[in-house]
């Protein structure tokens, strides 16, 4: 499988579009937009899992497509924009590192996951290099985009695209099985839940959900 | 035979798991150590069978192991050889622990799960043929001596020689790990054969003599590194301590001799046994002369055992310079004696380590001031201390004569390494090994007359008893040993052929003839038969003229006392000054080399004229790796945990930023190693 047949140039096509939306999400300014392109990147996490399911001729992977369609797609993003409009929170993004340099550094991410993946990978099947090296480009922009964002929604937000490029390169490994993704999405559901308990405790504790106002009241921080 | 061995493997570890629910009976202890005492004769035994027939055995693979590579046991010639040493010792240990609780001091129940395991993980590390099972047992073997070590914790001085014990083991590991790994590394595999055929170059050949040395040097208590040995050694039970001195310390130079000699290949050059010889020749020298100044038996013990440590290692250096010099018989000299000196120093050593037991089962004291005049009270404890001390002070026709006048001899043939500064380094080494030599006879006399000789110090000491049967019979037989092992050191050695092969390369032959001990092109030899012939002869006659053909009828008359008047009936033991103490006999060594080497030091605070205070005396020594190497560490140490304590302080944000960094770092050096 090359360039030029359509297997690879699809899934090519739906892991890039999923590096473009975790670019998309380092540059958003507001928090509702950033929620869009998550679900939107969630949408398209379970494109590429149906048609990796149809090209490996693997039907267990339409059930990965429909629960990753059904939670990150639809149900994740409602719950969090129903946090967002319950707690009226800020609806801007609040970084620690510019807009700008996060971009900088995302495609630096980028090319360091390139440099890595493709030597590896050198005797495998073109697909699975291809889609690996996306798929740890979007890993590295979920962790990027944690420690640059200093609003817990938006934390919570980078933790979900890490996972997205997680299944994704799950998903382009023929022979996955699916036992994998259900404990994954379940555990992604669990973690959500934690997220959101933990930010309804500073909404209640201190009317913010800047993880920086907690630092200064952990007792050990000068 | 690989299945018998196996079996005692099987049975040390189901004792040491059935030790921990039954450890409060009563018998558990006889039981438990007449387990252990089974399992090492049977040691013994297989040790015996492949140096007998001089073929090593291997096993099939293991059922169990790391998912890599197959794990077998195996025995060749030097395995086989230390094997025989483990099984003696522990055998004697065994036995003598068997009487626990006879004596008025049971073991506490904690100590007694790990002393199979630490016996099983000294044989594993022994049977082991590839790294992996011999670090593995390493390991065990450490942990399992730490509980010992630990076992009395109640007092603040053994915790305190458990956490150092902890540390050197760390440490012994941290290093052997890498030089495994750098052997591994260039050989590809972890097994011995392929790390045998791919011997290390260059700047790893240089670093795992490095790590090696550090490693091994930390377990067998190597000069800088020997800090713990005098502290542990006492804060473990007796029987513990035997099996660390006599055994442990053994297990740590065979991990040097497999590393240095077999594994890295004959062809490393003459110059890798100048570090062994320094270090050995100082351990030597500072194990002695500490091992003078000592108060405390079992503490004293250890420091000699530093000195015999060192002495192995000359041994084992030399054969590497002598190997590397292309000449085969004199490195088989060096390596036997070496190997001899490690049987030899085991079997007394553990024996008497055994009686400092069976002294403070007796007589209620560790420390010689509070002993005295116990060979009335103990008259078998005192013939095996004897024994075992005149093998200490390398008396002839004793063990340790043989295996130090062949390693002296060694050391003399030093001249034949064409290298001026090698020539040198080794008659400077045979000086230090001599005066080492005669230091520990000095040691040794001041030991067997403080504890045995003269009157008793206290009344405890006084109102001591013999050990009971079992401790008694563990004492005799290192004792009896020793003494065969010094008549019959050609055929011992002879014992030896093929772990002196594993050593040597193909030997030429072994340095012995029949019961001889044969140096060099037979310029020299030791017969110990016809000495012991010529001793017994020579006191026979002496004892003839005196007592029979003097003229005058024999007298008994009142022994000169140093000019003391006779004790008072009502003050049974004389006054203690009318005695010297271990101080006093210490002071002329001290003030003539503890000054220089050990930074001894005297104060007198004498009160002014007129004044009613009492005048002060105090004299004591500081060992140099104190000040020198545990200070320094422990300031490291300390600086390290306060920039680590700032880590605690980062945000959240922060941790994340640390851990992504990391990855992206070691993303970054993959793709680094991938371009070129």
């Amino acid at each position: 499988m090359s360039f030029g047949q359509l297997p690879y140039d699809v899934s090519h096509l739906l892991g890039g579009g999923m590096l473009l939306l975790s670019f998309v999400l380092l540059y958003q300014r507001r928090v509702g937009a950033v929620i869009n392109a998550l679900a939107l990147q969630g949408g398209i996490l379970a494109l590429a899992a149906a048609w990796q399911a149809l090209v490996q001729g693997a039907p267990q992977l339409y059930l990965t497509a429909l629960i990753a369609f059904g939670a990150k797609a639809v149900l994740i993003p409602l719950a969090l924009r129903t946090l967002l409009r319950r707690l009226d929170l800020h609806r801007t993004v609040e970084t620690a590192l510019g807009i700008g340099p996060s971009l900088v550094a995302g495609v630096a991410l980028v090319a360091l996951a390139i440099l890595v993946v493709l030597p590896i990978t050198a005797g495998s099947r073109a697909i699975a290099r291809e889609d690996l090296a996306l798929a740890l480009s979007v890993v590295l922009l979920g962790m990027l985009m944690m420690i640059t964002r200093r609003n817990a929604i938006l934390q919570v937000a980078g933790l979900m695209t890490l996972e997205n490029g997680l299944i994704l390169a799950a998903v382009g490994v023929a022979g996955m099985p699916l036992v994998v993704e259900l404990s994954t999405a379940a555990l992604v559901m669990m973690l959500l839940v934690v997220g959101g308990v933990f930010v309804f405790q500073i909404r209640e504790r201190f009317d913010t959900v800047d993880t920086g106002f907690l630092e200064r009241h952990r007792g050990e921080a000068e | 035979m690989l299945t018998l061995f196996a079996l005692c493997l099987w049975v040390l570890v189901l004792l040491a798991a059935v030790a921990v629910p039954l450890g409060r009976h009563a018998r558990a202890g006889l039981v438990l150590h007449a387990g252990c005492l089974i399992a090492s004769l049977g040691f013994v035994a297989v040790a015996l069978g492949v140096l007998l027939t001089g073929e090593p055995v291997e096993s099939q693979p293991l059922p169990f192991g790391p998912p890599w590579a197959p794990t077998r046991l195996g025995l060749d010639g030097l395995s086989a050889w230390f094997l025989l040493l483990l099984g003696i010792a522990g055998s004697a240990a065994s036995l003598f622990a068997m009487d626990d609780g006879a004596s008025g001091h049971p073991l506490p129940p904690r100590a007694l799960p790990p002393f199979p395991l630490f016996l099983a993980g000294m044989a594993l590390t022994l049977a082991a043929t590839d790294a992996f099972l011999l670090l593995f047992g390493f390991e065990l073997m450490s942990l399992a001596s730490w509980a010992l070590v630990a076992a009395e914790h109640e007092r603040p001085e053994n915790r305190a020689a458990a956490r150092l014990y902890l540390g050197f083991a760390v440490l012994a590991g941290a290093c052997l790990v890498p030089a495994f790994g750098l052997l591994a590394g260039s050989a590809g595999a972890l097994d011995f054969a392929a790390m045998r055929a791919a011997p290390p170059e260059g700047w790893r050949a240089a670093a795992v003599l490095l790590l090696g040395l550090l490693g091994a040097g930390a377990k067998a208590g190597l000069v800088p590194l020997h800090a713990w040995l005098p502290l542990a050694h006492p804060a473990a039970p007796s029987h513990v301590s035997a099996l660390m001195s006599g055994a442990m310390t053994k297990i740590a130079l065979y991990v040097l001799a497999r590393l240095l000699l077999d594994l890295c290949g004959p062809a490393q050059p003459s110059w890798w046994g100048v570090p062994l010889l320094v270090l050995g020749a100082a351990s030597a020298l500072l194990g002695a002369l500490r091992a003078n100044l000592e108060d405390d038996a079992k503490t004293l013990l250890a420091c000699s055992t530093i000195e015999n440590v060192g002495l192995i290692t000359i041994g084992l250096g030399l054969a590497l310079a002598f190997r590397g010099a292309d000449l085969g018989p004199l490195a088989a000299l060096a390596a036997g004696a070496a190997l001899l000196h490690a049987l030899n120093h085991g079997v007394f050593k553990t024996g008497l380590f055994l009686m400092a037991g069976a002294v403070l089962h007796g007589a209620g004291s560790r420390r010689l001031d509070r002993l005295g005049g116990l060979i009335h009270a103990m008259p078998v404890t005192a013939l095996a201390a004897l024994i075992g001390v005149a093998a200490a002070a390398s008396l002839p026709p004793l063990s340790g004569f043989a295996s130090e006048w062949l390693l002296l001899q060694a050391l003399l043939a030093g001249w034949r390494v064409s290298d001026i500064g090698f020539q040198v380094l080794a008659a400077a080494g045979a000086a230090v090994a001599a005066m080492a030599a005669a230091l520990a006879a000095a040691a040794m006399l001041r030991f067997f007359g403080l504890v045995f000789l003269g009157r008793p110090r206290s009344p405890r000491g006084a109102g001591a008893r013999e050990a009971p049967i079992f401790e008694r019979a563990a004492l005799l037989l290192p004792a009896g040993l020793t003494v065969l092992l010094g008549l019959f050191p050609g055929f011992v050695l002879g014992l030896a052929a093929p772990a002196l092969q594993g050593l040597v390369g193909p030997v030429i032959r072994v340095p012995a003839r029949g019961t001889w001990l044969a140096a060099g092109e037979g310029a020299t030899g030791y017969a110990p038969l016809v000495i012991a012939l010529l001793l017994a002869l020579l006191l026979g006659i002496t004892w003839m003229l005196v007592r029979r053909r003097s003229p005058a009828a024999t007298a008994r008359g009142p022994v000169w006392n140093c000019g003391f008047v006779e004790p008072p009936p009502h003050l049974p033991f004389g006054d203690p000054l009318t005695q010297p103490g271990a101080a006093g006999i210490a002071q002329p060594l001290r003030r003539m080399l503890g000054e220089s080497l050990l930074r001894a030091g005297e104060t007198v605070d004498m009160p002014a004229p007129g004044e009613t205070r009492p005048g002060h005396y105090a004299a004591g020594f500081t060992d140099p790796s104190g000040p020198l190497l545990l200070a320094p560490v422990a300031r490291l140490r300390d600086r390290i945990a306060a920039e680590a304590d700032r880590l605690r302080h980062l945000t959240i944000r922060r941790c994340l930023s640390l851990s992504f960094a990391t990855l992206v770092g070691l993303l970054a050096l993959l793709a680094w190693l991938e371009a070129r």
